[in-house]
């Protein structure tokens, strides 16, 4: 008896720390439902711009990789909003943590900068530990098939978060480019340094 | 008179900026990697960090307590600062005399971080507190904040 429970203790804790992994890519990603700048609730499965996925990214208001690279990230939904994969921008921080990405910073920021992606709060820090995300900014390329969201870029969007004009290698719009012709991403995952999710 | 004094207050604090801006080296990571695998007999305790990182600042006290109690047992602490952007040689300098800070401080410079992270170690995120101790025989790597004394518990692992 004594070891069944060790095993079952065992398989939980085997099977808990494999969740806690999150995404990988090649994964379906699950729904999720959050509030935005707007007062609205976004939710991926019902978004209506995301005909054939979604360029999902964790970002925030304080952290300097983030800031820096607020203008890029408007500049890919704009680029590829109409192609079917827009932006939605997720600040997985607790805003106790860091003051500066609470909730109404988040409505002052949208609106000085004019967003034109849904910025959405991960209130209860769900969304983020689902997806794995451990960084801002970190995004999650997610390509529609039917009704399913698969998981097919993960990483840093290029390879210079200083200087936009320095940049050599376009890792998330090569990515984005490479769905719209069919194609799978190469690479599929890279890494870049954040600011880590406070939590 | 007056303007004599004034050119050369204003050549002293020329001076003196020159002099603290080269303070702090700047490394891109080729440069930094050796210091990943020294093969001296010390026990390197790197830590990445930023002035600008709420956890990170968080736990400098710990490591300046670590300097300071171990800096005769052959412990180097390097703190290695991602920090970019304007003014970032006086930045650090406010933030060191600030903060107190004797250990080591470099500044790694090298935007294409994803083509060194797994060379500081496959299994970091890039996320920062980041920090590794190792000497020449094991190296063990943390993606987390530390207090002093789970910093101090793990160091004496390797002395």
């Amino acid at each position: 008896m004594k070891k069944t429970l060790i095993s079952i203790v065992l398989i939980l804790v085997i099977v808990g720390s494999a969740f806690a992994q999150g995404y990988k890519v090649g994964d379906l990603a699950e729904n999720f439902k959050l509030k935005s700048t707007k007062g609205e609730f976004v939710s991926l499965f019902e978004y209506d711009k995301a005909t054939k996925g979604a360029i999902v990214i964790f970002t925030c208001n304080h952290c300097p990789y983030a800031k820096a690279y607020e203008d890029r990230i408007i500049d890919l939904d704009q680029k590829f909003r109409e192609k079917g994969y827009p932006v939605i921008a997720i600040n997985p921080n607790d805003p106790a943590l860091a003051p500066e990405d609470s909730f109404e910073k988040m409505i002052e920021r949208s609106n000085e900068k004019g967003f034109p992606f849904p910025y959405l709060l991960d209130e209860t820090q769900e969304v983020y530990k689902m997806y794995g995300a451990t960084r801002t900014p970190h995004v999650y390329l997610l390509n529609r098939v039917d009704n399913q969201f698969n998981v097919s870029y993960i990483g840093t969007i290029d390879d210079n978060y200083k200087d936009p004009s320095l940049v050599t290698k376009k890792y998330l719009e090569n990515a984005v480019n490479a769905l719209l012709k069919g194609k799978l991403p190469d690479p599929n995952f890279t890494k870049a340094i954040g600011c880590s999710i406070k939590d | 008179m007056i303007k004599k004094i004034k050119i050369l207050l204003f050549l002293i604090i020329v001076n003196s900026t020159i002099l603290f801006s080269q303070e702090f080296p700047v490394y891109s990571f080729k440069e930094f990697e050796p210091l990943l695998h020294k093969n001296d007999d010390k026990v390197y305790v790197i830590n990445f960090w930023a002035t600008w990182c709420r956890p990170c600042v968080k736990e400098i006290p710990t490591f300046n307590q670590l300097y300071e109690t171990y800096k005769n047992n052959n412990v180097e602490i390097i703190l290695v600062s991602l920090d970019f952007g304007k003014n970032l040689q006086s930045r650090i300098l406010d933030f060191k005399n600030t903060h107190n800070i004797k250990a080591t401080i470099i500044i790694l410079d090298d935007p294409d971080s994803n083509s060194w992270i797994d060379k500081v170690n496959k299994d970091w995120s890039g996320a920062i507190p980041t920090t590794i101790i190792y000497n020449k025989k094991a190296v063990k790597f943390f993606e987390q904040s530390f207090d002093y004394k789970e910093l101090e518990n793990e160091l004496k692992n390797f002395l």
